[in-house]
């Protein structure tokens, strides 16, 4: 009987998932042109990446945007869900706060995209207020991952927040009622109980939205398309341009096995370091 | 009772009723299509409604083929197109563009069509001069029709030229060459207007704070240029490739480029052009231009219909400057009607291209007054047709007339050359390298070139 249960979820996980994982593992040791039949060439992929400056700028300009995304927007989550937890329980303020998560991320960054134009956009329009000169956020090589970055800092934050407000609910009162009868300020609090019985959410929070971090590449690709020069030619996109465009599907294999690798990784030492499977509370 | 069982037999009927056409879905809808059933796709829904009025006059004509015309967005069109090709669903006959079909007939799945053209002894001089030949790809077979063509001009705002003083005899007859710019850069340094409205050419003009440029782009061109510098390259003498347009060899290291590169980046320096990071800011060249941003911008003829478009600036057209070799050059493209290597319906899908092909399928694209047709005796109708929605489009016309047209840079490996085009252009607009940078990218470009043929 379980059998059943559970067979639909996972017929559907090994024919989106497994197989495609497994194909895509043998694809990336091969030259493969989509429209011919792939050839086998050994490590000849994997040799080309470690030559190819693309690829590595892609990985840097990637690790840019996640450190940029991923730290502001856990910063933003904390307070914006501190702010809720302590403040009010309305559930139209929720409701506000996730609705730029529910706008489809192409429409988001599209709107960003007129807003932020350095001639006609409406933000410079209000910098032009107060006396900033226009910024080319997109057009600037300077200013064009930090704006990607905030674009979906500023889609994600709410999402986030509610996460993390979720786990502050989680919280027993008792501890905030024994810190109080102890004379602890706000601050102190927040430092010592509220951040440390968070961790196990919080680390959640964090290995689910860093992975997601990685994967940038719609408002990518409906914004900037890797430019300026490669400033925004974030890995997925290079490999999507590498599969697509250039119908160097082996190679394109090869950098997204790479890159699951990373992010393997990358999961597994934050759970790690951050103990995540024990609570302080224990 | 009775009623009850009626019920379950009608909602298992209705069942069955739905899963029938969902199974035939499934099967791709190949087998499903009866063999006089073309699936025909293009990118420009501008051109939808003349291509249905083309399909109803088709099967009016041969009643044993029907069309379905499927139109999808540039982007979606060339990827769905390759997932088609990959998982062989793709359309039977599709729009070809020069940059996309070489490498389409590289890999074999465009279908050459000289077999059937010497079969039905088409007359391939019905269109304009050298268009037919485009589509002879490097391997010396025909894999099209063409259908309509383009060529560049410039599009300026009117109200700014007048204000500016400057005649339209002068906007005709504008000089251009890499070192000063010609009468063209003093144009250009005229409609440009600081925010104090200074002009370009008057003294205390203040080029950091400029409210319009007088020339707009839209990016840094790529490999191609096709709106941004080909024509000036051109008109100094440049050529893209040994072997037009099958380039064996590229020149994007010649000193007749790199020049012409150079000067062009200079009107940033001088203010009479948006930087690089401004130009690529957000909204495109367009928008920016009916906004009142730009005093003109070079485009191309399929532009007009978008131009038309803009409310808030009157729009006439200027004909390129006349460069170094003493004449104005502008690149001549245009697109055709391709047949999937795929497909099961060779003679209907080719009945159809040769339809599309003919004066009477071109003569009703002509009156839409959307794209200019391939078939030269069409010609005056679209002219007639952009003239009753207020463009004299002579100017796209002249250099066809004239000859003085090159084609574009087609290539195979078009992509990769892109990939390496577009960076090292992009580079050098932003002032992060020297134009004589293009030397190296052009090593790189023949690299491609050298591994992959």
């Amino acid at each position: 009987m379980a059998m059943i249960f559970i067979a639909p979820a996972t017929v559907g996980f090994v024919v989106f998932y497994i197989w495609p994982t497994l194909r895509g593992a043998y694809l990336s040791f091969t030259e493969y042109s989509l429209l011919s039949a792939p050839k086998f060439n050994g490590l000849a992929n994997y040799d080309r990446m470690i030559h190819d400056s693309f690829f590595w700028n892609a990985l840097g300009v990637t690790v840019e945007y996640v450190v940029i995304n991923i730290g502001l927007q856990t910063v933003l989550a904390v307070g914006i869900a501190m702010l809720m937890y302590r403040l009010t329980k309305s559930i139209t303020v929720r409701a506000i706060i996730l609705a730029p998560y529910l706008v489809a991320n192409v429409v988001v960054a599209l709107v960003w995209y007129w807003m932020l134009d350095v001639q006609v956009g409406v933000v410079n329009t209000f910098l032009g207020w107060v006396g900033i000169d226009p910024i080319a956020f997109f057009g600037d090589s300077h200013w064009a991952i930090p704006t990607v970055a905030g674009i979906n800092v500023w889609r994600h934050m709410g999402y986030t927040a509610l996460l993390v407000f979720a786990g502050l609910q989680m919280i027993p009162s008792y501890v905030y009622e024994a810190a109080e009868v102890d004379g602890s300020t706000e601050w102190k609090t927040f430092w010592r109980i509220t951040l440390p019985l968070l961790r196990p959410v919080l680390v959640m929070v964090l290995v689910v939205t860093m992975i997601g971090s990685f994967q940038i590449f719609d408002t990518v690709a409906v914004t900037t398309q890797g430019g300026p020069i490669n400033a925004t030619r974030v890995i997925y996109y290079y490999i999507y341009e590498r599969a697509f465009t250039r119908f160097d599907f082996g190679y394109a294999s090869a950098m997204a096995l790479v890159l699951f690798a990373i992010l393997a990784v990358v999961s597994l030492v934050q759970l790690r370091l951050l103990r995540a499977r024990e609570s302080d509370l224990a | 009772m009775n009623s009850l069982i009626s019920r379950r037999n009608l909602l298992k009927a209705g069942i069955a009723a739905l899963a029938v056409p969902s199974l035939a879905a499934c099967n791709n809808g190949a087998a499903a299509r009866g063999p006089g059933e073309v699936i025909y796709w293009l990118w420009d829904s501008a051109q939808l409604p003349m291509y249905t009025e083309c399909a109803k006059v088709f099967h009016e004509q041969n009643p044993q083929y029907t069309l379905t015309i499927e139109q999808y967005g540039w982007n979606d069109y060339w990827s769905k197109l390759v997932t088609g090709f990959i998982s062989e669903t793709a359309p039977d006959v599709f729009t070809g563009h020069s940059s996309k079909y070489p490498l389409f007939a590289d890999k074999g799945q465009v279908l050459p069509i000289d077999e059937y053209v010497a079969k039905d002894n088409v007359d391939l001089s019905i269109y304009q001069k050298g268009l037919a030949d485009r589509w002879i790809g490097a391997d010396g077979k025909r894999y099209g029709l063409p259908k309509d063509w383009d060529t560049e001009v410039y599009f300026y705002n009117s109200a700014f030229t007048e204000a500016a003083g400057i005649s339209t005899d002068q906007l005709n007859s504008m000089t251009w060459n890499p070192q000063d710019g010609g009468t063209f850069e003093q144009i250009i340094r005229r409609l440009t207007v600081d925010s104090k409205g200074r002009r370009g050419d008057q003294s205390g003009f203040d080029k950091e704070n400029v409210k319009v440029y007088g020339l707009g782009y839209a990016d840094a061109g790529g490999g191609d240029g096709q709106t941004s510098w080909s024509w000036y390259a051109a008109s100094n003498g440049w050529k893209y490739s040994q072997g037009e347009p099958w380039g064996t060899k590229f020149f994007y290291g010649d000193p007749k480029f790199t020049d012409t590169i150079g000067w062009w980046r200079g009107l940033i320096t001088k203010g009479l052009m948006p930087t690089y990071a401004q130009a690529k800011s957000g909204v495109d060249v367009t928008t920016s231009f009916g906004a009142g941003k730009y005093g003109m911008t070079p485009n191309g003829s399929w532009m007009l219909g978008t131009y038309g478009q803009l409310k808030q600036v009157k729009t006439k057209l200027a004909r390129l400057p006349i460069g170094p070799v003493e004449k104005r050059m502008s690149m001549m493209n245009g697109l055709a009607d391709t047949i999937w290597a795929g497909t099961k319906r060779r003679d209907a899908s080719w009945a159809w291209v040769k339809f599309l092909g003919s004066q009477t399928a071109q003569d009703i694209v002509a009156k839409a007054g959307v794209v200019f047709p391939a078939v030269a005796a069409s010609m005056p109708a679209a002219k007639a047709a952009f003239a009753k929605s207020g463009w004299d489009v002579t100017p796209f016309l002249e250099p066809v007339e004239a000859g003085d047209v090159f084609p574009y840079p087609a290539n195979p490996n078009a992509a990769d050359v892109t990939a390496v085009m577009t960076p090292a252009m992009e580079s050098v607009m932003s002032f992060e390298a020297a134009p004589s940078s293009l030397a190296k990218a052009n090593n790189d470009v023949n690299k491609i070139l050298a591994v992959n043929s």
